[in-house]
């Protein structure tokens, strides 16, 4: 900290080097670097890893220990598959935690001066946060589904009632829990897009994916039931279901309405984030 | 080169540039200067395409920033040092900054070097004291080595060292022919730094121009001399149309120099005790010049319920003439 006379200011880079300059897999390196090394993200996929998988283990015992008690209808509409991705319901949590924080921990800080300083381009930077994000939930994701599922099919299987992933549909649903955490991060990302501000966000998004979803089913009459049908994690978490009930879409559509619930808010802050004062 | 053009930004009802025009040649330090909310950040954050103008239009090297395709390369900018996430260590967010623009490692540890913190790199940056930010924030906008450069009030929370530091380097930047554009509110503090001036107030120019020129318009300088016979001098003073007035129990004079005077009070004989040239300090000069445009004035205070501010009126003629 004692430097106080200045010289090799040229040094190195050469002014003018043709080879420096900003583009989107370069500003998505940039963001992979920015995402592994602040702790919060270590934390939060840490939370979806332990709570996906240890939910799933818990579930899956509890129903293995009431099976005996459990009505016959309960047992037809058993699913071995989504009762060991049940956990989902609190990883879902965490992925959409770490999603407004990719977005939002930038204007927390001021760091988004900074970066759009460095990037003034704002929409190559939507776009490597989003690449970055969703490839590194999308795996991460993926494993901790086929962990779950692991994890849970042995206090089934005892009883013969486990699924193995060469039977229809289950390959789809672990692969769909993988989808669901991806899309769930995003929907977290694209209402910190929205908001800027964390602890709004977070509060937005687990209302919406946690409590609104299932308080949904007190609503009454036809339309009470569509809107059941459409909520957001309510339609997106078929994708890692191997059986549908009458009231719910089949998997790939459900997906698909689960992600127009993060694609029109990521839409609207993508056009609000090239307008807005940074 | 750094064109300002018509620029004005509206915050609601609050106008925070108003039709601003000026231009940042490179070679040379460009001072910003202005007092709080006088716009200076408005339109540095404008030029840097972090905020929207209403109007007009701020240009580096003929274009708009946010259209550059090297952005690191032609503008390295400090605007606030605490802009950054604290929970990443000095190297890793440098690394960011670095990657985004294609630029490798070995730049990082460069300007690590280069600003003297290659010893915390590996820290994180919410421990770092306000100097150590300024330092860091100075070697983001060093990586890409960029031509034009850009400091909202960099020497704030520094101490001397520091202060004096960041002085030599924004002068070895100018001198390697960059453009280098520095606010400040504070007028003895460009007065050391400058080659040039953009004086605003109230999103307003005052004035545009060389230091010096600045100084030469804004002070109004004037002899003092002490003798025993100070009558008789102001005598003769008034023989050769000099008018003078007796001050704190001085001769106050304009319209001669120092040696005119000695020599005058030499020829007839009077003794002199003191004599000295006084220029009326930069901070006055600049309070002058922007006293209509100051956002939150303060009253005159009760007599004797302030201590002299530190860089207030000073009598010596060192630091006005740098």
């Amino acid at each position: 900290m004692s430097t106080s006379t200045v010289e090799p200011v040229t040094s190195g880079a050469d002014r003018g080097d043709d080879r420096i300059g900003s583009t989107l897999p370069r500003v998505m390196r940039s963001e992979w670097t920015k995402l592994t090394s602040v702790r919060s993200t270590g934390w939060t996929l840490l939370a979806l890893v332990a709570a996906t998988i240890g939910l799933g283990i818990l579930a899956s015992w509890g129903t293995n220990h009431g099976w005996p008690q459990m009505s016959a209808e309960d047992r037809a509409r058993f699913d071995p598959v989504s009762t060991s991705l049940s956990g989902l319901s609190l990883g879902q949590l965490a992925i959409a935690v770490l999603g407004v924080l990719v977005v939002s921990a930038e204007y927390s800080t001021g760091g988004i001066r900074t970066t759009l300083t460095t990037v003034p381009n704002r929409m190559r930077l939507l776009t490597a946060k989003v690449l970055v994000f969703t490839s590194l939930s999308f795996v991460i994701g993926l494993i901790t589904s086929f962990a779950a599922f692991y994890a849970g099919q042995p206090w089934f299987s005892k009883r013969g009632i486990g699924a193995t992933l060469g039977q229809p549909g289950v390959l789809r649903a672990v692969i769909g829990g993988g989808l669901y955490v991806a899309a769930s991060g995003l929907f977290g990302l694209a209402i910190g897009v929205l908001l800027r501000h964390t602890a709004g966000s977070i509060t937005i998004a687990i209302a919406t994916l946690f409590v609104l979803a299932p308080l949904t089913q007190l609503l009454p009459g036809a339309w009470g039931k569509a809107i059941v049908r459409y909520f957001t994690s309510n339609a997106g978490q078929q994708i890692a279901y191997t059986h549908q009930h009458g009231n719910y879409l089949t998997p790939w559509v459900g997906f698909g309405v689960y992600c127009l619930w993060w694609a029109v808010p990521l839409a609207l802050g993508a056009w609000l984030m090239q307008r807005r004062d940074a | 080169m750094i064109e300002v053009r018509g620029l004005t930004k509206r915050f609601g009802s609050t106008l925070a540039v108003d039709n601003l025009s000026f231009d940042v040649p490179p070679g040379v330090v460009t001072g910003f200067l202005g007092p709080n909310g006088a716009g200076k950040t408005t339109t540095m954050r404008i030029l840097l395409g972090l905020d929207r103008p209403t109007a007009g239009r701020a240009l580096v090297d003929g274009r708009p920033y946010a259209q550059s395709r090297a952005p690191m390369r032609e503008v390295g900018a400090l605007l606030d040092a605490k802009d950054v996430n604290g929970g990443r260590t000095a190297r890793k967010h440098l690394l960011a900054l670095a990657q985004s623009n294609g630029i490798g490692r070995r730049r990082v540890d460069e300007v690590l070097e280069l600003v003297g913190l290659q010893t915390v790199a590996g820290k994180r940056i919410k421990n770092f004291s306000l100097g150590m930010s300024q330092r860091l924030g100075i070697a983001a906008a060093m990586l890409g080595n960029p031509g034009v450069l850009v400091f909202d009030e960099p020497v704030n929370g520094l101490d001397p060292e520091g202060i004096l530091w960041i002085r030599n380097f924004m002068r070895a930047l100018a001198s390697e022919g960059r453009t280098v554009l520095v606010s400040s509110h504070l007028m003895s503090e460009m007065a050391q730094t400058a080659d040039r001036l953009v004086v605003i107030g109230r999103g307003k120019l005052i004035a545009e121009g060389s230091t010096d020129d600045f100084i030469a318009r804004g002070s109004s300088n004037h002899v003092r001399a002490r003798s025993p016979q100070q009558s008789r001098l102001a005598a003769l003073l008034a023989e050769r149309g000099v008018e003078s007035s007796e001050v704190d129990g001085y001769l106050e004079l304009r319209g001669m120099t120092c040696a005119e005077v000695g020599d005058l009070a030499a020829a007839n004989q009077i003794t002199i005790h003191e004599l000295f040239e006084e220029r009326a300090s930069l901070e006055d000069a600049f309070m002058e010049l922007t006293r209509d445009s100051v956002e939150y004035e303060s009253h005159a205070p009760l007599p004797g319920q302030f201590a002299a501010p530190p860089d207030g009126p000073v009598r010596s003629s060192t630091e006005a003439t740098r």
